[in-house]
Order: C-alpha cells, then sequence, then structure tokens
C-alpha cells in the first residue's frame, strides 16, 4: 500500500493569535490504528478537530487518499468517511439514544453498521434507546457517541480522549469493543491519556509536545523511556 | 352568554396570533435568531396574496398555493445570502441586520402599494357564521383557529417525528457536533427560514382576509407574535397556541370593558405573565 489514507503535511493551527500546532507531519495506512498521545494543551484536540473540519486550514495540508480535504467543511468531511467520537461525548441532549444515532447514519454511507448492529455491540443501548440521552450515564453515553460516529459507517474513525472521565470498569468494557470496530476495516486515531492503554491497541504511536509531534514510533518496539522525554520533553 | 361569547371569539382570535408566532418560535428554536422583520414578512404575504387575487381573480385562500411556495424561497434565499453570515456569538448582528430587513420592506411596500390600507375580500366566507348553541360562530375565526392547530400540530410532528426534525434538533443544540455528522448547517437553517416563511404565508393571508392592512402594521403583528411565543413558553409549539389564546382572550376582554383597551389589555396579560412566570407557562420540558 503506497498512498496512505490520511496524509497529513505541515499542519498549522491557529487560535486567533495563539498557535497550536506547529508543522505536524502524520500519516496513516488503511487498517492501521494509530495512537495520539500527550499531556494537556500538547495540541492533541486541535489536531482532531483540524482534520475533521471544525477547524479550516490550508487544503493541501490534509489529503484523503491523496486528495486535498483540508478546506473541506466537516459536513464534507464527514461524507469522506472520516468521523470524530468528540472529548466529552458531546451527545444532542435534546434527542434520545436512538435518535442520537439515526443522526450519525443520515449520511447513509455503506457499510455494515447499522442501528442493528451498533446495539449487538452496545446490548445496554437498546434497551435504552428511547430515554433521553442525557438520562444515561458518562459510559453509555460515550457508547452512543461511539454508535454515532459508527451510523457513518467512516472508513477513519477518530477517538478524542476516548476514556477521559470514565469509571475504569466502562473503560474496560469500550476497549474491550475496540477490536470489533477496527476489525471490521475501519483505520483508527486514539487520543489517549493512558499510555500503555494506547500503546496496547495500536500499530504506531505519535507523542505531541506543545503543538508539535515530539516522537513517533511502532508501537510494540517503542521504549517507554523515550517516551517520557516526549511526553515531558525532558532530554 | 355575552361574556362566554367574549371568551370563544378571543380563543378564536389567538389562533390568527399563534400563526404569527409559530414561525417565530421556530426560527429562534432551531438557529437563536431573533427576525424583527417578521411582522413586516408577514404584512409582505399579504400583499403578495393580494396581488395574486388581483392579477388572477382566485379566491384569497386559493392565493396560498402561489404564496406559500414563494414564501418558502425567499426564505431559503434570505437565509442562506444574507442571515447565515450574521449568526455568530454576538447576537447583535442578526438582530441588527433584521431591523434593516424590516426598515426595507415597510417602504418597499409603501412605495409599491401606498399608504391606503388593503383589504383581500373573501365573499362570503368574511361574514358567514353558524350557531352553536346560543353563541354565533364566524367561519373565518373558526377555520383560522382550525388552520392554526393544523399548522402546530404538523410542526410539532415534523420536528419530532421526522428525519428533517431531527436534524433541525441536533442542529439546535450543537452546531458543530451537527456539522461532524453531516448536516450542512447553512442549508439546514435555510430548510427552517423557508418553513417559518411557509407559515407566515398562511398567517399573512388570513390576516389579511379578517382585516385591512397597511405597509405600517408589521410592527404591531411582531409584538403580538413576540407575546404568544414569551406567553407560551420558549421552544414550545403547542405552548405558543396557547399563549395566543391567553392573549387572544386578553383583547377580547379588555375591547368588551372599553374599546380603547383591546390591545393594552394584551399587553398587561403580557406582563403579567412575565412577571409571574418569567420562562412562560409551558418552557421547552422534553426537548
Amino acid at each position: 500500500m503506497d498512498e496512505p489514507l490520511l496524509q497529513i503535511t505541515k499542519l498549522n493551527a491557529h487560535y486567533n493569535d495563539f498557535q497550536a500546532l506547529y508543522q505536524i507531519d502524520m500519516s496513516l495506512s488503511e487498517g492501521e490504528v494509530l495512537a495520539i498521545i500527550g499531556s494537556n494543551g500538547a495540541g492533541k484536540t486541535t489536531l482532531m478537530r483540524s482534520i475533521s473540519g471544525l477547524m479550516s486550514n490550508a487544503s493541501t495540508q490534509l489529503r484523503y487518499r491523496g486528495r486535498p480535504f483540508g478546506a473541506l467543511r466537516a459536513d464534507q468531511v464527514a461524507a469522506l468517511g472520516i468521523a470524530l467520537v468528540p472529548e466529552g461525548r458531546q451527545l444532542f441532549p435534546s434527542l434520545s439514544v436512538e435518535e442520537n444515532l439515526l443522526i450519525g447514519g443520515r449520511l447513509g454511507r455503506k457499510g455494515p453498521w447499522s442501528l442493528e448492529n451498533v446495539f449487538n455491540l452496545f446490548p445496554i443501548l437498546k434497551e435504552r434507546r428511547t430515554l433521553p440521552s442525557t438520562s444515561l450515564s458518562g459510559g453509555q453515553q460515550q457508547m452512543v457517541a461511539i454508535g454515532r460516529a459508527l451510523m457513518a459507517n467512516p472508513e477513519l474513525i477518530l477517538f478524542d480522549e476516548i476514556s477521559l472521565g470514565l469509571a475504569p470498569v466502562i473503560i474496560k468494557s469500550i476497549y474491550e469493543a475496540l477490536p470489533h470496530i477496527v476489525g471490521e476495516g475501519i483505520s483508527a486515531m486514539i487520543v489517549e491519556q493512558d499510555i500503555s492503554k494506547a500503546l496496547s491497541v495500536s500499530n504506531r504511536v505519535y507523542c505531541m509536545q506543545e503543538g508539535r509531534v515530539s516522537l513517533e514510533g511502532v508501537s510494540q518496539s517503542i521504549s517507554r523511556e523515550d517516551i517520557s522525554h516526549a511526553y515531558f520533553g525532558i532530554t | 352568554m355575552d361574556w362566554v361569547n367574549v371568551l370563544v371569539q378571543g380563543a378564536l382570535l389567538g389562533g390568527l396570533y399563534a400563526l404569527f408566532a409559530a414561525g417565530l418560535s421556530l426560527i429562534f428554536g432551531v438557529m437563536r435568531l431573533v427576525n424583527i422583520a417578521h411582522g413586516d414578512l408577514i404584512i409582505f404575504a399579504a400583499y403578495m396574496g393580494l396581488t395574486v387575487v388581483t392579477f388572477t381573480g382566485l379566491h384569497p385562500l386559493l392565493a396560498l398555493v402561489f404564496v406559500i411556495p414563494a414564501m418558502a424561497i425567499i426564505g431559503y434565499v434570505l437565509q442562506i445570502g444574507i442571515l447565515n453570515h450574521t449568526l455568530g456569538d454576538d447576537l447583535l448582528p442578526p438582530l441588527l441586520v433584521t431591523f434593516g430587513l424590516s426598515v426595507i420592506l415597510q417602504n418597499s411596500l409603501l412605495e409599491i402599494y401606498t399608504a391606503d390600507p388593503q383589504k383581500m375580500d373573501a365573499g362570503v366566507l368574511e361574514t358567514a357564521s353558524f350557531p352553536l348553541g346560543e353563541l354565533q360562530l364566524g367561519v373565518l375565526p373558526v377555520l383560522t383557529f382550525g388552520i392554526a392547530v393544523v399548522v402546530i400540530a404538523s410542526l410539532q410532528w415534523l420536528f419530532y417525528r421526522t428525519a428533517i426534525g431531527r436534524a433541525f434538533r441536533a442542529v439546535s443544540d450543537d452546531q458543530d457536533i451537527a456539522q461532524l455528522m453531516g448536516l450542512n448547517k447553512s442549508h439546514i437553517f435555510g430548510l427552517a427560514m423557508a418553513l417559518a416563511l411557509a407559515v407566515t404565508a398562511i398567517a399573512g393571508i388570513l390576516l389579511g382576509i379578517r382585516t385591512s392592512f397597511d405597509p405600517s402594521v408589521g410592527g404591531g403583528r411582531l409584538i403580538f407574535g413576540f407575546e404568544a411565543v414569551i406567553i407560551g413558553g420558549l421552544g414550545n409549539l403547542w405552548g405558543t397556541l396557547v399563549g395566543g389564546v391567553i392573549l387572544g382572550v386578553a383583547q377580547t376582554v379588555g375591547a368588551k370593558i372599553d374599546p380603547g383597551w383591546q390591545v393594552l389589555a394584551g399587553h398587561v396579560a403580557f406582563l403579567l405573565v412575565l412577571a409571574i412566570r418569567p420562562q412562560g407557562l409551558f418552557p421547552r420540558i422534553s426537548g
């Protein structure tokens, strides 16, 4: 596979005068799972927002299957097959659980994910389908957020802070669901605070620090020492 | 019996006010836009109906076949072309722009149609009535109320039972996240405004059959619409109907006591609700 699914070239991002990302270079091959680690403020969420189109970029900084898409709006990026599970779930409070999932599926992209398959993956959601999404626990809300992204049948799914603020037992069950998701041929980028979790589910890992990529490597062979240097900027 | 009649007539009048208010409520609900030009758009629709009636000789109610789609298209274009550019974190730009639009509409109507009061001729419909017990009910007020109920029930159904309604609610909740779901908010807002102005078209025609109108009366309709929305509670369409009815009843009761008190009594009822229940009678409870 010569052409990567996602190619990020010299990506910069700004919030007004503040520059959050500096010349980020990354690539992701089809079927690959990337972990993005780094401390708070390293630019991980900004990276997710840039890729998903919530922040606009120069067109050629982002390429999907070779096609520049940096200047597209978020809804157009979604139509390409890139879905984001945003930090803090961000479900639609006035929609029921099922309606949140249906909104995710409204693009009508073809693929294995349907309401039924999402309910098979997270059976608890089927019981709660008619409830307002806000009445669910944090973990169940995260399941809805993941299901909502899957309903779009994406080729690439971005998880921003997948386990932030969730109980360990919930994190465990979400990680247990992960192989079923990427096993369906979906590529993924996972932003995760827990480094050992991040390394265990990913093929490769990027560490970010102060808006730059400070380390890149294969998850199985990367050394803990290098990571802590890259993470905290100690050399 | 006199007073029962007053209450019933007031309640029926409330149907018209609910139609003024429904579009306003819908736009605010979906995109947090306060449309100052809403009243003038109602009058604009009335003039459009008048023009269609004059040129084609159709019955005013049949003119809706033209006026509804025309207003919907104008709504979509207005939203995409102008209003979407004013929406953001700041509430002031949309207020100023729709205020400007209101001024432009009033003066354009004045240029084209002059300041002479106009009225649409609906023939026997205007005076027809039927007895109900000891009451005599006008066919037009009953029809207006019936249309208001049907319009609000349809909007309710659309909002809570269809994919486009889901999209409206999702965009209203969180524009960014809705965009991630592939919803183009500019387009969704355009559709919401199209829908709102389609309702406005109905309100404008019914107003133009019921009473005479001139280019300057839009502001008053805007106030009645606002009051109905606030009394009923923001974001609740059935509440808006109740708000319209309360406003209508207050006005007819006021007029019964002293004809000069009609409009004032409506405003007093509105202020009372605002003082006792600032969130309105039925603020949106279940989404």
